[in-house]
């Protein structure tokens, strides 16, 4: 398989670049390496060398190629005996059958299938009422509070929560039950006990929710996976930790690191507020400027020998695609380091490519889609309360890139 | 033009209906892709083409 004329030449083995110069760019150095070895070796915390891809094409190849596993992945940052010590832990657990990001075919399909008439575009539609409901009562409370308030914790985290709990029937108040849990898993500096701790906690609280459904079904996704009868509740449980947290902790992240971009030059914001019909472009460009997936799509290991450009990845190397990279591709995108809010981000790998595309998208898109107009509408003068130099941001080495809170006014 | 569709590889992203939703749907249970219009008028050809490109899987063809 070839992706283009050019056979391209590794070079020397690089670790992977996380230090940003601006919080809103990925590390320059990534820019370097996708214009000059597109396809270089990487170097991983336990000193294995694979491959580091960052240009949009190779990053779509690699990804749709189904010569690659999942499978006790390896992160190329963080401490390895960590990580390699969270992934035995997972995969021990009858649960994980339920983690789609951890299968791949045949039990990735069978599971995936059982999920995706939830999360089609017509499907999410169904969800609109419970985001405006969230809304609502984050903008109440916001002006209940009064100016300055931290957006992440008074809008951004109450709405995605409330929004993915109301899709599979958990109680909005049982937030701190997964949300605490899910940022120490995707930490980079706690310790393997500290992780250990939190998949238990999680998945205990997941495994009361099957629960529950089984007693007293209601008109959710946990109830109907539990009434279809298709998945164990084994496999439930592990669906709903991984939709509690994929679910949650993305989309908050978006909108707090979007309503940042938007408003550390107000121009976007004032732009955007004046054009609410190009709402969806611009919620496009957001999602390919900011690609908060810092580290790049989840590493995969090859099960074969792939040929790619002149390169031969051997079975058993790892391979990490930089979707940030890939999105910031001149190739593919027109001005692709500016954030341009009037469109030309289709095709971005923001939520992924292949079959562990972004299973949320659609619903991720409604959710930024409406914040972001309510906002435009009851909060007309938002603006940051510190300058964008006091605002705090995820490490380099995190799961997800975004603000840690977000003071603001108006 | 003429639109193939492989639902076996669709993993049902929705990609295709979300750019061309005269085109495309998705079914209800397993969000597979269903092709509402398998030769489709020529000004929707573009839109056509860009939804193959963007489909995760690989599953759809546009065979001109």
């Amino acid at each position: 398989m070839t992706t283009s004329q050019t056979t391209i030449d590794p070079g020397p083995a690089v670790e992977l670049p996380t230090v940003r110069n601006h919080p809103l760019d990925p590390a320059p150095e990534l820019g370097a390496l996708r214009e000059q070895r597109p396809l270089c070796r990487l170097r991983y915390p336990d000193g294995h060398i694979g491959w580091l891809a960052t240009s949009y094409e190779l990053a779509r190849a690699l990804l749709v190629d189904p010569r690659f596993s999942v499978r006790r992945t390896r992160d190329p940052v963080g401490d390895p005996d960590v990580v390699t010590a969270l992934y035995e832990a997972v995969y021990a657990l009858p649960e994980h059958g339920g983690i789609i990001i951890l299968l791949d075919p045949p039990e990735h399909t069978r599971v995936r299938r059982e999920l995706a008439g939830f999360f089609t575009v017509a499907g999410v539609g169904g969800y609109r009422g419970a985001i405006e409901g969230a809304l609502s009562e984050a903008i109440e409370e916001m002006k209940a509070i009064g100016p300055p308030v931290d957006f992440v914790d008074v809008f951004a985290l109450p709405v995605s929560c409330m929004t993915i709990c109301k899709m599979l029937g958990a109680p909005g108040e049982d937030r701190e039950e997964f949300v605490r849990p899910n940022a120490v898993l995707a930490s980079s500096t706690s310790t393997v006990e500290d992780k250990v701790a939190a998949l238990t906690a999680f998945l205990d609280y997941c495994r009361e929710l099957i629960a529950e459904k089984r007693v007293r079904p209601a008109d959710d996704l946990l109830s109907h996976l539990v009434a279809r009868g298709e998945l164990t509740d084994d496999e439930i449980a592990g669906v709903a930790l991984q939709l509690l947290s994929a679910g949650h902790d993305t989309t908050a992240t978006m909108l707090g690191l979007g309503t940042f971009a938007l408003l550390c030059d107000r121009s976007r914001w004032e732009r955007l507020r004046e054009r609410p019909t190009e709402i969806d472009g611009a919620v496009e460009q957001l999602l390919r400027y900011l690609t908060i997936l810092q580290a790049g799509a989840f590493t995969r290991t090859a099960c074969e020998d792939v040929e790619i450009d002149g390169v031969v990845i051997r079975a058993g190397e790892s391979v990490t695609v930089s979707l940030a990279a890939a999105n910031r591709d001149p190739d593919k995108f027109d001005t692709p380091d500016e954030l341009d809010l009037s469109g030309g981000a289709s095709g971005h790998l923001a939520f992924g490519h292949g079959r562990h595309m972004c299973l949320g998208q659609h619903l991720a898109r409604l959710e930024l889609k409406l914040s972001f107009g309510a906002l435009m509408i009851d909060f007309p003068n938002l603006d940051l309360a510190v300058g964008g130099d006091q605002v705090s941001f995820h490490d380099g080495e995190d799961l997800l890139f975004g603000v840690r809170e977000l003071p603001v006014v108006w | 033009m003429r639109i193939e569709a492989d639902r076996d590889v669709c993993i049902g992203a929705g990609m295709c209906v979300m750019t061309a939703a005269s085109v495309f749907d998705q079914d209800a249970e397993d969000g597979r892709v269903l092709v509402l219009e398998t030769e489709p008028p020529e000004e929707l050809a573009e839109l056509v083409r860009e939804a193959a490109r963007l489909c995760p899987s690989g599953a759809l063809s546009v065979l001109e």
